[in-house]
């Protein structure tokens, strides 16, 4: 894996940590989807952010994307990270590749947006972000109808991770696809983001995937912040984390606490 | 050709095939004057005999449908593009461009002949006129019609309004406009026809296939009208195939979104 991303650029000098100040959103009238939020997403660290449907979770995502305006609350970046320059990058649930497009056009999109200036590594860093999404360049050249849900969802992170971002933000990225290439696609993350740490928040409903994956499970429920978990598996997490009494035990604490949520 | 292509084109020429044969058997049982209804073979005869003035027709009538017709896709999606902008402009232009559809044709060329003339440019303005509906409302609803992921997508990278036209928005419509294209190509043969009944009546040197046809009605020749019936038909048909070749060929990365 590391022979194959050699030649990414270094990582961005600073990872920006995310700070969230008596956030909250409404649509009209109803009560708010996020209520009164106050969180810190660390730098260069991995949050998974878990609970019920409904209860906010992508709300609060797509507000530290800038996408979703906040009501009230404010949330602060450090160092600055603009969206628009592609430091604060999101993956959709869905894949959301143009179709007229090849998987490494679509990679190269968000260096063709913006009023950032003509980039003359653009093909050479779409190229290098999909083969550290293990693509080979004949998947490279086919648009998105001709490669499996899997593919599509690397060609959508390659995509994310193009323009070297500081805060990665993923909106239940592998909710679509079946474990084996969760898992999978899930080791690909940690590979990548191994390589350059950026900060990283992750919305998921898989308790395993967030173990997995994370420093830190955030627990929410009805637009709040319940719980925030410390998660001290062992790093490299791989099979040995995954079968192991450790892991067990904290995904039993982790369910309990959306459990007890749920039962409240 | 395949032997699917081929398989497939069977069952249109047997309806063809029996179509003909009983049209050729009304004409004998009823024994019907060929000023009425002639035969098939009279008809066949008629377009052997004036196959120059048929061919001369089909080549102003086609060529005055073609320009009318790219006209409308070129101004059509000009003013989708531009009504695509804001919903104050859409507000505004779209009972316009309702007004194309609603209008009749045949109350307008009349009132076209008087302002341009009974020339070859009136024969495609009416064209234009009458093809540009479908490709005004396909083409506004495709650039309209973008999934909100994507929109957020191209926020996310601080897309401008003109990136986002250029590099979303257009290539999402080609569908739309494709499909637009195929309605407003055989309206562009319908409009330049009847463009040219009023264009022909002019005593002008027009000679599309709407000026041959009302010439031979006057002079109850029937035989050549259906021959010039049939061209005008065969003309809305190789527009259709050519939108469609477009379709499947240079415009193909664009049509295929599953």
């Amino acid at each position: 894996m590391d022979a194959m991303i050699t030649s990414i650029a270094p990582p961005p000098p600073n990872p920006s940590s995310l700070r969230c100040e008596k956030l909250v959103v409404r649509f009209g009238n109803s009560p708010p989807t996020i209520d009164h939020i106050d969180c810190e997403f660390e730098a260069a660290k991995i949050t998974a952010l878990v609970g019920p449907s409904g209860c906010g979770k992508t709300t609060l995502l797509r507000a530290l994307a800038g996408l979703q305006t906040a009501t009230e609350g404010r949330i602060e970046i450090d160092p600055p990270a603009v969206p628009q320059r592609g430091e604060v990058a999101f993956v959709f649930q869905q894949p959301t590749l143009l179709p007229w497009r090849t998987a490494i056009d679509n990679v190269r999109l968000p260096l063709q947006l913006g009023a950032s200036p003509h980039d003359p590594d653009a093909d050479s860093r779409a190229h290098d972000e999909l083969r550290a999404m293990d693509l080979d360049r004949d998947a490279m050249l086919r648009y998105p109808r001709q490669l499996s849900g899997g593919m599509r969802m690397r060609v959508s992170l390659a995509r994310a991770l193009v323009t070297r971002p500081s805060v990665l933000l993923l909106d239940e990225p592998f909710a679509a696809l079946d474990d084996m290439l969760r898992v999978k696609l899930g080791e690909l993350l940690l590979a990548r983001w191994a390589r350059t740490k950026f900060t990283m928040v992750l919305v998921t409903h898989n308790i395993g995937e967030a173990a997995m994956l994370s420093h830190r499970v955030v627990v929410m429920r009805r637009g709040k912040l319940i719980a925030s978990i410390n998660n001290d598996l062992p790093w490299p997490r791989d099979e040995n984390v995954r079968t192991s009494a450790e892991f067990g035990a904290f995904y039993r604490r982790v369910s309990r606490v959306i459990h007890e949520d749920r039962s409240a | 050709m395949k032997l699917s292509a081929i398989a497939s084109i069977i069952p249109v020429v047997l309806f063809t095939l029996a179509a003909i044969a009983v049209w050729h058997l009304v004409v004998i049982w009823f024994q019907l004057p060929p000023i009425l209804l002639p035969s098939p073979a009279e008809v066949f005869r008629a377009a052997i005999a004036e196959r120059s003035e048929l061919a001369r027709g089909a080549w102003v009538t086609g060529t005055a449908a073609v320009f009318g017709f790219v006209a409308s896709v070129i101004l059509g999606t000009l003013v989708a593009a531009v009504m695509s902008q804001s919903r104050l402009l859409r507000l505004a232009l779209y009972p316009y461009v309702i007004l194309l559809q609603t209008v009749p044709i045949v109350a307008i060329a009349p009132l076209l002949v008087i302002w341009s003339g009974y020339e070859y440019r009136t024969v495609v303005l009416v064209t234009l006129i009458i093809s540009l509906f479908p490709i005004i409302n396909s083409v506004t609803e495709g650039l309209m019609a973008i999934p909100q992921d994507r929109i957020d997508l191209f926020k996310l990278y601080g897309a401008s309004r003109l990136q986002t036209l250029w590099r979303l928005r257009i290539p999402t419509a080609i569908r739309y406009l494709m499909l637009g294209c195929k309605t407003s190509c055989g309206l562009a043969v319908i409009g330049a026809i009847v463009a040219e009944f009023f264009v022909g009546n002019g005593g002008a040197n027009y000679a599309g296939l709407g000026t041959l046809m009302t010439g031979w009605q006057t002079l109850g020749r029937t035989a050549p009208l259906i021959a010039a019936l049939f061209a005008s038909t065969m003309l809305g048909i190789m527009m259709f195939a050519a939108v469609q070749f477009i379709s499947n060929t240079v415009l193909s990365r664009w049509m295929n979104h599953d």
